[in-house]
This record gives C-alpha cells, structure tokens and sequence, in this order.
C-alpha cells in the first residue's frame, strides 16, 4: 500500500504539471496536541506530502531552527512511540497524503529495523529518511522498509558526484531528496540556478522524482525551486514560526499554517506564472 | 544475539568498511560520505608512504620530545606491595599529554591533502591546546568548538588555544558539552566542505578516524613493548589505562592485542557512581547505538535520545567510547573497570605524594584501579599504566573538591 501511496501523489501532481510543497514538521513540537492540530491541517492548507521529523538528542545536520524544534520536543515528552501514534491518528482523517519520517539513526537502533517497519507500515508512515545512514550503513534498513513495502528515501548533496551518485540512489524509491546546499538545515540559501543541472542529473540516475530542500524560507524561493523541482521541502522557516509563536504568546496552529499557505501558494503557481511569463 | 567469534588475528581490524565486530561504521550525513571517503584513501596511502612516516618520526622525536620514558615507580609499588609498577610517560610530552601525538600525525595529513582550514571540539581543552599547538606550528588557522560550560570551567584552558593563535567557538547547543562541541564541529565541516579537515580527538567518529587516531597514537604502545623488554627482558602482565574515547588506551593496548599473556584494563569514569545518572562509564552503564559518526556503546534514555555524561575529568566526560573498545570488551579481550570522581581524587593526591608527579585527573581513574590489578597479577608481575597527561590543569578542580582555596 504504502509506496503506492507516494507514487499515486508524484503521478498526479505530474498530471497536473506542478511541484509538490512538502512541508517539514517536528513531532511533539512545541507539544504533542498542538502538533496533532497542525498536523491534520498540512493537507487542506496546502500540503501535497508531508515529512515528520522524529527529535533527537544530537542532530548533527541539523541548524538552530530544528536544533530548537527538538529540544522543545523532547522536552515535552515526545517519543518514537507518540510520533507513530500521532501519524496513525493523521491517517484516521486522510488517507490520501503521503508521510515520510526523518530523523537520526540512534532511536531507531533501540527499537529494532524490523520491528520499526512493522509499526510504521501499521501507523500508516509511507517512508523514511535517516541522516546519519548512508548508503554504505543501509542495508539492514532498507532490508527491512522493503519486507514492508516502504520507501527508503536518501539524500543526494552537492558533493554527490556522478560516480557516487549510483550508489546514493541504488535501493531508494518513491523519491530522491536533493539537499541543495552543503551544509546544516536552515543556513544557507538555494538558488534555483545552481540546483537545476543536479536535479536533472539526479532524476536521470534515479527515474525517480526530486525533491529539493534545505534553505528555502521564502515563498520566492520556494516558487523558484518549484520550476526546476518535482518537490520542493521547507522545514526550518516553518519551525521558525512555532519559536516565534510562543515567543509573542499567539496561536502556534495559526502561524505555522499561514506560513504553509503562503509556500504552498507559491509552489502552486509557479510553473503557471512561468508559462505566461 | 550470538556472543562474537574470539578473532585469531585482532590486529587485522577494522574491516574495509571500518568495522570492528559491529562497532564502528561511517554514520554521517551524505554531504559528509565523499570526505570521509577522501580522507581514507588519503589516510591508506600515508599509512605506507615511508617520507610521510619519516616526517612524522622526525617532528615526534624533535618537537614533541619522544620517545617518552617508562619509569618504574618504586615508591607507588612499594606502596602497593604487589606488582612492579612502570608508568609510561605520556605526560612529558610537549603539551603535557598523549593527544599531541594524534595531532602531528593529522595535521601533516591535512597538509598533504591541501587543506587549508583546521577545526577540532574540545572538552577539557587539552586537544583543543594541542590543535592550536600545531596549527601555529605550521600557520594554519584553526577553529576549537568548545562546550560554553566547559569554556567556563577551563578559562586557562581557552586562553592557551587564544595565545596560539586559535579561535575558540562557546557551544550554547543541547547540554553545551563535549557532545555538542563534537556536534557543531561537525556542523561546521558540513558546511565547509571544500577547504576544511576535521582533526577529531579521539578514536572515535566515522571510518577512518577510530584507525587512523589509533595509528597515530599507537607509538605509545610501541615504545612501551620496546622499553619493557629492555628494562625486564620480557612482556608486562597488564596494562591499565583510562578510557574517555579512548585514544590513550587503544595506543597503549593496540601492539599488544595479540599478547595475549598480557591482560587489558580499561578504566571509565564513574562520577558519583554507576548506580547515580551522573557518570560517563559508556561500556559500564550504556549501550550500543550510533552518535557522531560510529557505532559503539553510549549512554542513553529507553527511548535512544543521549545522555549527559558527568565526571570531574573533563576528558573523560564523554557518553561514547571509541569502537575498537566497544569490540574489545564484547570480544573479552580487554576489561573495562570504573572509577568514581572520589578515588579519582585520592588517586591523584597519592602519585604526587609518592613520586612526585601530578598526573591529569584523567590519569588518575586508572591509577586508581591499580591496587585490584596489582593484587591479580601478583607480586612477580610487571603493570604497566599510562599515564596519559599531567595535572597542572586540574589543580583548581582538585582544590575546590577538597574544599581549598587557592
């Protein structure tokens, strides 16, 4: 079922000739209602497929923004045990929009690679990116998402050549995640123009489509990536507004979906504003 | 799980892929893979380049001042009463500990590969000094990730690394400790991929670090095994080291793994006990799981987040290990001790007042464990410990746990 549900979203949205906007959210954060709420709204303001990050201690590619976002996680409580729970309460209300998962190696580990599939395959999770296993350190893993047909999602940087660049995809499926900029999340800014030859060239070694993330903040930006893009991901600008949300004491729910919007707006309209141009 | 095959050969690891048993690995994110395959293509071809060598023999022996010595310290065995005691010397070196021996190897490598920017984390400041020693040695500009709570409590510390020219960046991120002076260290090579070489610490971090600094810091063990079979004329029966990652040790154990008459005692702190939250005894009170870069045994919560480690030894506050200890310990071939905060400190009291030596409060948690292995070894026996560092550093920390003011 649950690659399929990725493919069905990538075959639709090509269809329809548009991007699709992936917004990035952490689990549990500022807490596990108040993500719950946010969570359940992705889709209607405007989310295609949806990451959910899963917090931890040391996340070592990560910037402040998602540093913060888990620390209040964890704080609060979260656990892999509620993260699953809370994409399992998702998919009681929508069966249609694609989960990924992504988070660190370490919590997985406690849990077991096996017995980690089978509760993500029964919360109704479609696909999982963890930063600190690449390739060279996947197989257990991906031997394990593929006994449940899951997707093993990985990341492609810019210092992926072409001869590595075999080895980042053998074994991934659904999409491939172009990190555009060397660096932690959330620093750095992309530009369309340096990402455009590497998402071609990622997508020729892949077949796969493409997402972009890591230093889009702007619904500019966002817009320009969803011309060169098959996805285009925002996760630090949209924790950024939980931190400033109960910084000034408003609603977090409210913030974080006006943001959503604005992105999902721009993706949206970006290769119709193109074609007119 | 299946208890590990003893291996015939224990020199023989890590595997091609930087694995001992199943410790070790390359856990870091893909921006990071090219690097790190770089650097053990790079690393591979110095191993056996003899001008690479031979430059590094030449700057140990005449900038860092080794060999260092092997001592026999009659009054600490007499005091015992057991084994003969020999204390290698690590603390002569220049710098005051073994970290510089590491430092020298990398930093020529880093040369040779064209870098041209140094970062390095620091707990204590001890490899954070020994960095910015030979940065300014060879003009290079280096940047120290220090915990901002460690900065604080190692003031002399930081402006060591400031008059050699480094500049020490406070990390205000999770527990502001060693950990998280390792996460932004690799936070910063992530972003300064083309330019940047990471000179970790210890033997620990992705493939090829764990082997690499083991390498570098294997002379050590070396010149002991060369030195005791000179002053005795044979093999020591044991060898005793503290383990925070675990450099010092694995240099000390490593030409001895295939010894296998001589027994391997590691010693991890404990703080305020293995039955408080608050040590750092990795092997003692964690387990596997993966952080900056390897596989190996940590502390951590049920649910896999990280531990604060607590010790009174900056160096040895650390909730990992280096994996080759991890897989030492699984495969039986070394034992892994503990020792609290407060033998630390009888520890190192006792060395000064016997042999006129302030050890580093580090060295001090594995000569604490000295009285058990001398007792198992017995009075014909010959113990060796490294005495990794000296402690001039510490001389604060010790006075204010003994409620003196200086």
């Amino acid at each position: 079922m649950t690659k399929a549900r990725i493919e069905a979203r990538f075959a639709q949205l090509k269809a329809e000739n548009r991007a699709a906007f992936v917004p990035y959210v952490m689990a549990g954060d500022p807490d596990a209602a108040t993500a719950a709420a946010i969570l359940k709204a992705l889709p209607a303001a405007g989310a295609d497929l949806i990451e959910v990050g899963f917090p931890f201690s040391d996340p070592m590619a990560e910037g402040p923004p998602i540093q913060r976002a888990a620390q209040r996680a964890l704080a609060n409580g979260m656990t892999l045990t509620g993260v699953l729970a809370a994409v399992a309460q998702f998919r009681k209300g929508d069966d249609t929009t694609p989960v990924i998962l992504m988070g660190y190696a370490n919590p997985l580990i406690g849990w077991g690679f096996e017995a980690f599939a089978r509760d993500m395959a029964a919360s109704g999770v479609d696909g999982l990116i963890v930063v600190d296993i690449p390739p060279e350190e996947a197989d257990p893993l991906a031997d394990a998402l593929d006994a449940e047909n899951l997707s093993l999602i990985r990341l492609a940087t810019p210092t992926t050549d072409d001869a590595r660049l075999p080895i980042v995809v053998r074994r991934t499926s659904g999409f491939v995640y172009y990190v555009s900029v060397a660096g932690v999340t959330g620093v750095k800014e992309a530009d369309a123009d340096i990402v455009a030859p590497h998402v071609a060239r990622v997508r020729a070694a892949s077949g796969l489509p493409v997402a972009v993330g890591f230093g889009i903040k702007t619904p500019e930006r966002a817009g320009a990536i969803a011309k060169v893009a098959d996805a285009v991901v925002v996760g630090s600008a949209l924790v950024d507004e939980v931190a400033s949300a109960l910084a000034m004491n408003e609603s977090v729910t409210g913030r974080v979906l006006s943001k959503v919007e604005s992105l999902a707006k721009a993706v949206r309209s970006a290769r119709v504003e193109s074609l007119t141009v | 799980m299946n208890a590990p095959l003893t291996p015939n050969d224990y020199t023989a690891y890590p595997d091609a892929a930087g694995r001992f048993g199943d410790y070790g690995g390359r856990y870091v994110p893909e921006t990071l893979m090219p690097l790190v395959h770089d650097l053990d293509a790079a690393y591979s071809a110095a191993k056996v380049d003899p001008a690479f060598q031979g430059e590094l023999k030449s700057f140990l022996k005449h900038y860092v001042g080794r060999p260092s010595p092997l001592y026999f310290a009659e009054r600490l065995t007499k005091h015992y009463g057991g084994a003969k005691i020999y204390l290698k010397r690590e603390e002569l070196n220049h710098t005051g500990a073994h970290k510089i021996n590491n430092c020298m190897g990398q930093i020529l490598l880093a040369m040779k590969m064209g870098k041209t920017r140094i970062i390095a984390e620091t707990g204590a400041g001890q490899h954070g000094v020994a960095t910015a020693t030979v940065c300014a040695r060879f003009g290079l500009p280096c940047v120290v990730y220090m915990g901002a709570v460690d900065v604080e409590r190692q003031k002399a510390n930081v402006f060591r690394m400031n008059l050699l020219g480094a500049k020490v960046e406070p990390v205000t991120s999770g527990s502001a400790t060693l950990k998280d002076a390792m996460n932004e260290a690799l936070r910063d090579w992530v972003t300064n991929v083309h330019d940047t070489y990471y000179l970790i610490g210890s033997a620990a971090g992705p493939h090829p670090y764990p082997v690499m600094v083991r390498d570098f810091q294997a002379v050590i063990g070396i010149e002991t095994k060369q030195q005791v079979l000179e002053m005795e004329g044979r093999l020591p029966d044991a060898l005793v080291a503290c383990v925070g990652g675990g450099s010092n040790a694995i240099g000390l154990f490593h030409p001895f793994l295939n010894d296998e008459s001589v027994k391997l005692f590691g010693v991890e702190a404990s703080g305020d006990g293995l039955d408080t939250d608050r040590h750092a005894a990795a092997i003692n009170g964690g387990r596997p799981g993966v952080l900056h870069g390897n596989k190996t045994y940590l502390l951590q919560d049920k649910d896999g987040q990280i531990n604060e480690a607590h010790s009174i030894s900056a160096g040895l506050d650390y909730p990992g290990i280096g994996p080759e200890h991890s897989w030492l310990h699984d495969v039986g071939r070394a034992k892994y001790l503990t020792c609290t905060d407060a033998e630390a400190l009888a520890a190192f009291q006792l060395l000064a007042e016997l042999e006129g030596i302030l050890p580093a409060i580090e060295s001090a948690h594995a000569l604490a464990r000295l009285p058990e292995i001398c007792a198992e070894v017995g009075k014909d026996g010959i113990v060796v410990l490294n005495l990794s560092g000296r402690g001039d550093k510490d001389v604060e920390t010790v006075a204010a746990h003994l409620g003196r003011q200086i």
